[in-house]
């Protein structure tokens, strides 16, 4: 009902152990976006002081659930502030909001869901006995706005390989207006093997990686996987728009990666 | 807890509580400056730095706060060398980069964090900042460090580019909105809102939330009053019919409220809702408007489904149509709109030491707002005191009592201060709208292009209550219709209740909607005769000193006071003739445009006191009931007044809107600021420099007449008396005006589009906006452009990407911004205005009102412009991106 969570009576460590009413508190910037009744404590992940982003030394990149948007938006990879520019959130935004709560939040449009699936992120998951299990980015994101987290679950931080981020990049995106919501994200790479990786979002429940060879039929390949839950319908683009652009970008990004 | 931060240098060491936001601590450590807009991160109105990094503060958890410097908008000009202003705040005055100003403390924040690169972006710099005024243009010219405010001469004011004398407090943090004071011991109220469309409450069981630590009252309809009225202001308060109750046992559209919870803290009255228990009994409900008025459709009220209704008839139709060379009929629909003002509905009122009730609301209509409460709990006048504190934008919405009368029901009940401020989501809920209109055009000419019949039938959606259904229903078919010459005219209206959310007063009241759809048909008869549909309509619309002709019926002190329609015309078709814009390749371009004619007043009266008083210091104080919220008129009224006075406007103070200040005021509706309570501004300013003249001549024994008033001294024959000291021997000097808003002149406005349309996208993009209006005698350049792209901008959102949607059950699902899509910086295109040379018989010194009808003819000319390039007529308003490519793709049979 307003912006301050008035059923909030703690903000603890998330060591803590875990209970009932508990919500991890990345930024931030969803949490207080909406009325959260059912939220008691806020496990505050503001002090863990993970460091935010590591290079390793196999070349691969190691997102903190914390990375924020505009710690993110600093790496060189032209992908990546595509991706951050595809945000409906300001700049300001970007300072607070974390890679992990966007992941967590599971929106179609969720840019950084994109981007991670795109490259071939691992999601490393530590369950409230330091259990820990990996999830690709799409068996992460289950559906719109649901998660395989588990309660008490706590996305770590997401790794992207260094072979993902050594391929071309090239990204599509519709909106129903010129900086909004995406209706429509489209991320391409291909890599040393030449296979061609479309990464379908925005325009479906939950991300879709579809791998093009030469012979394949990019639409009906596209087709194939969104058939089962069918093109996302909200009030952010036509069900039909978004499969059009969808298949539309698919294809201008195969051409240019494969030019 | 231990807990330090440092707020604009002071330091605060109270712990937050642990689920707030900084917005909220930093209001209640008294940054009134830090402002809610939107609750979700959208508005950016909150935008605070934290140690130097801009956040929104209404997402910034504040115990993250902990250790930070937290640098605000009062701070802001600390963080810069010099006692001045920052250099930021500074440029959002030399070009008034605001209107109501709401958003103006978050525009400055953010700007003053950019970035070189930043402010190379500024659409996307501007991503979270929203303004519902401007249409972002005056925005940027304060960013660029353009400077458009002038001060004038003595007596010079009428005409100059005066600023808006809060500009100072607007750009500080300063101005005070409606919660922006502390009323202490203040106990908060929160409104518990029906699931159902339509139901009846069986019981209401306040026995958990009563117990909830802090609450101190549940109120019901058992507590409510049995009168019943109208949520909707007007003079006369018959217009609207009385049909809602304070807090109804009935409930007739999801979010209507049911119980109020008072109690010492919003935590409370928000736990204290959610234990509530009404059992309802669930009646049938109807949320369309075609299928409320079949006869075997649910009754909304029991007194039928149709709020009221409009038929006439001039001529005839169906001899014209059968005369007609050709015929055009086709069907439009416009969507439910909201205000979007950037202040939510809010109001708090406590009772003062004699037991007076006060209520400082946001509203346009303090007097109104006293009479209906007045009449609500059988108080005598003088019990009540209504006042407004700046008004964060309006638009038509603050025209209603929506947040008062349960306000004063709970203060009067528990004699304890009481606040109740809307969230952005009841803002769409439990508000009002704009009335979604079904429209059906007739219309027939002969192959020279002469009109022949004009038919329209509209049908508007009132929803759950009939505020303003009337009157919006027969002022959308008024001047819609009698803007054009045609012996053969008729209109057919119905206001219908439905089971949703109620609509009511917004810019324009009506004639956008129609405009919308007789304009789009006008430009389709054009076409079918091969002629130019500016043409057409040129031949065919009506000329000075003709009489005005409207079906529904004609009021008689409507007048052409002054005529600049064809100069309008002469605007787009000069702008027509020069080299088009390119566009990109394979994309579709077109043109199109709209005329509008609006009444610059409502009929049946606007009535307006002001007062002109000589004070102490010789200066003046102006007293007039209007209220200020981004329109402007606090400006024109110093002007005028300055003027009549021979003096300076800095020497003229204004206070306002508030019911203990003069006799009357209508309200701050229909387009009355400048032209009714500039009347009579006008007048009082008139009268006391007169009666100065005659009491100084008396004092210097000299003829009146030999006598002159100068700004700071009456002066005859080298000998001056000056006004301190005419006013020491005369006390205070009162000049009084007053207008009631009769007669009434028209003004016109003409938008002119040229667009370009990917049809593989649906994208379209504005190439070229041309808006040509006749506003007569333009007394402040600034402000009446401002107001004209505001509401092109505004129309812009209308037109193309809002819309309120309420699903099967009834329920409104876009409920904040970021589903609710008003223009942002990045979506608002720049409109070329054209002021043409008019002077009105009948306003003060020749103006015209200006603030309504730049919204008219907007979507009209889209939609004109977008037949022209893509050969397809689009009835139905928004036109989204996704809906033109699904027309050009799939075809005219897909029920978009």
């Amino acid at each position: 009902m307003s912006v301050d969570l008035h059923t909030v009576s703690e903000v603890v460590d998330p060591r803590a152990p875990w209970r009932e009413g508990d919500a991890w508190l990345g930024g931030g910037t969803w949490l207080f976006s909406e009325p959260q009744p059912h939220v008691t404590r806020l496990r505050d992940l503001g002090m863990t002081r993970w460091e935010p982003l590591v290079e390793h030394a196999d070349g691969s990149v190691e997102l903190a659930a914390t990375c924020t948007v505009a710690q993110l938006a600093r790496h060189p990879l032209a992908l990546v502030k595509q991706c951050c520019q595809a945000f409906l959130a300001s700049f300001k935004i970007w300072n607070v909001a974390t890679v992990g709560g966007n992941l967590c939040a599971g929106l179609p449009a969720g840019p950084l869901i994109s981007l991670t699936a795109a490259l071939d992120g691992r999601c490393l998951l530590v369950d409230p006995d330091g259990g820990e299990r990996t999830l690709s980015v799409p068996e992460l994101i289950v559906g719109a706005g649901r998660t395989a987290l588990r309660p008490g679950e706590l996305l770590r931080s997401i790794t992207l390989p260094a072979d993902a981020l050594s391929r071309r990049h090239a990204m599509r995106r519709a909106s129903l207006y010129p900086l909004a919501r995406s209706a429509a994200l489209v991320i391409g790479t291909r890599g040393a093997d030449d296979v061609v990786r479309l990464t379908v979002t925005a325009s479906t429940q939950r991300p879709h990686v579809v791998a093009i060879g030469q012979d394949t039929d990019v639409d009906a390949a596209i087709e194939e996987v969104v058939a089962a839950e069918g093109w996302y319908d909200d009030i952010h683009g036509d069900p039909q728009w978004r499969r059009h652009m969808t298949l539309r970008f698919a294809e201008e990004i195969r051409q240019e990666l494969t030019s | 807890m231990n807990y330090h931060v440092t707020v604009n240098g002071v330091e605060a060491t109270q712990p937050p509580r642990p689920g707030q936001c900084l917005r909220t601590y930093l209001r209640e450590r008294g940054c009134f400056g830090v402002k809610k807009g939107c609750d979700t991160g959208d508005c950016g109105a909150c935008t605070v730095h934290v140690d130097g990094v801009p956040v929104h503060s209404c997402l910034y958890p504040a115990v993250r706060a902990d250790g930070a410097a937290v640098t605000t908008v009062e701070g802001l000009a600390a963080t810069v060398p010099g006692d001045g202003l920052h250099p930021v705040q500074q440029r959002f005055l030399d070009a008034q980069g605001f209107q109501c100003g709401f958003c103006t403390a978050g525009f400055v924040m953010t700007t003053a964090a950019l970035d070189e690169e930043q402010l190379t972006d500024l659409p996307r710099s501007f991503k979270g900042n929203l303004c519902r005024c401007t249409g972002y243009r005056a925005i940027e010219d304060a960013v660029r460090g353009e400077r458009h405010v002038e001060r004038p001469a003595a007596g010079r004011g009428v005409g100059a580019n005066l600023p808006a004398p809060a500009g100072p407090d607007v750009v500080t943090g300063a101005a005070r909105y409606t919660f922006d004071v502390d009323v202490p011991d203040v106990l908060h109220l929160k409104l518990v809102r029906s699931p159902h469309a339509h139901a009846r409450v069986v019981d209401i069981d306040a026995t958990e939330a009563l117990r909830v630590p802090g609450v101190h009252a549940v109120l019901t309809h058992a507590d409510a009053p049995e009168r019943l009225y109208s949520t909707a202001r007007h003079e006369h308060s018959e217009e609207d019919p009385f049909d809602t109750r304070l807090l109804d046992d009935v409930v007739r559209h999801v979010g209507q409220r049911v119980a109020a919870v008072v109690a010492d803290t919003e935590a409370a009255a928000e736990e204290g809702c959610r234990r509530v228990r009404v059992c309802y009994d669930v009646l049938p409900a109807v949320t369309d408007a075609a299928a409320a008025l079949r006869p075997d459709a649910p009754r909304v009220h029991e007194h039928g489904n149709v709020a009221d209704e409009v038929h006439g008839e001039v001529g005839d139709v169906e001899r014209g149509l059968a005369e007609a060379d050709a015929v055009y009929e086709n069907t439009f629909h416009t969507a439910r709109v909201q205000h979007a003002a950037l202040e939510t509905h809010g109001a708090v009122g406590w009772l003062d030491h004699e037991g007076r009730l006060i209520v400082r609301t946001s509203s346009q209509t303090p007097f109104l707002t006293r009479r209906a409460l007045c009449e609500v709990f059988d108080l005598p006048q003088d019990a009540v005191r209504v006042l407004t504190g700046r008004v964060g934008g309006g638009f038509g919405g603050k025209q209603e009592m929506l947040v008062e009368d349960v306000v004063a029901l709970a203060v009067l009940r528990l004699r304890r201060p009481v606040r109740l401020e809307f969230t952005r989501s009841e803002q769409f809920t439990g508000a009002t709208t704009r009335h979604p209109f079904t429209i059906t055009v007739r219309a027939g000419a002969r192959r020279d292009g002469t009109l022949t019949a004009l038919a329209v039938e509209a049908v508007s959606n009132t929803g759950a209550y009939g505020n303003h259904a009337g009157g919006v229903l027969h002022h959308s078919l008024s001047e819609s219709i009698s803007l054009y010459r045609c012996p053969n005219k008729k209109a057919d209206g119905y206001a219908v209740y439905t089971n949703t959310v109620p609509a009511g007063a917004f810019r324009g009241y009506g004639l956008g909607q129609v405009s919308h759809a007789v304009e789009s048909a006008l430009d389709e008869l054009a076409r079918r005769l091969d002629l130019d549909p500016l043409a057409l309509r040129e031949q065919n619309v009506i000329r000075a000193g003709e009489e005005m002709v409207e079906p529904g019926g004609h009021a008689a002190d409507l007048h052409i006071g002054s005529y600049g329609l064809q100069a309008c015309i002469d605007v787009v078709k000069a702008a027509r003739a020069q080299p088009t814009p390119p566009a990109p390749p394979g994309w579709l371009t077109g043109e199109g445009c709209a005329l509008s004619m609006i009444a610059t007043g409502p009929p049946g009266g606007h009535i307006a006191d002001a007062t002109a008083t000589l004070v102490a210091d010789g200066t003046v104080e102006l007293a007039v009931g209007t209220a200020e919220f981004g329109n402007g008129t606090t400006t024109v009224h110093r002007q005028l007044a300055a003027d009549a006075l021979g003096t300076t406007p800095e020497r003229i103070t204004v206070r306002q809107s508030d019911t203990d200040l003069v006799g009357h005021d209508t309200g701050a509706f229909a387009s009355a600021g400048s032209v009714v309570a500039g009347a009579a501004v006008l007048r009082a300013a008139q009268a006391l420099a007169g009666d100065l003249v005659k009491r100084a001549a008396a004092h210097l024994d000299a003829d009146p007449a030999a006598c002159t008033l100068t700004p700071d001294a009456v002066v005859v024959n080298g000998h001056r008396l000056p006004l301190p000291e005419l006013h020491t021997a005369e006390g205070d000097v009162v000049g009084h005006g007053f207008h009631s808003g009769t007669p009434r002149s028209v003004a016109f406005n003409v938008q002119w589009f040229r667009i370009a349309v990917d049809p593989d996208t649906g994208e379209l993009v504005i190439l070229r906006s041309v808006h040509a209006a006749d506003a007569g005698r333009v007394l402040n350049p600034m402000q009446c452009r401002g107001q004209v792209e505001g509401g092109v901008v505004q129309a812009l959102g209308a037109a193309t990407s809002e819309e309120v949607v309420v699903d099967a059950a009834g329920e409104v699902t876009t409920t904040a911004f970021r589903t609710y899509h008003i223009p942002t910086f990045a979506d608002a295109p720049r409109t070329e205005v054209h002021f043409v040379d008019t002077h009105d018989t009948i306003g003060p010194l020749g103006a015209k009102s200006m603030s309504e009808s730049p919204f008219n003819p907007v979507a009209p000319a889209l939609a004109n412009a977008l037949r022209d390039a893509t050969g397809v007529r689009f009835t139905d308003l928004p036109l989204r991106r996704d809906r033109i490519w699904r027309r050009l793709t799939l075809g005219p049979s897909d029920p978009a």
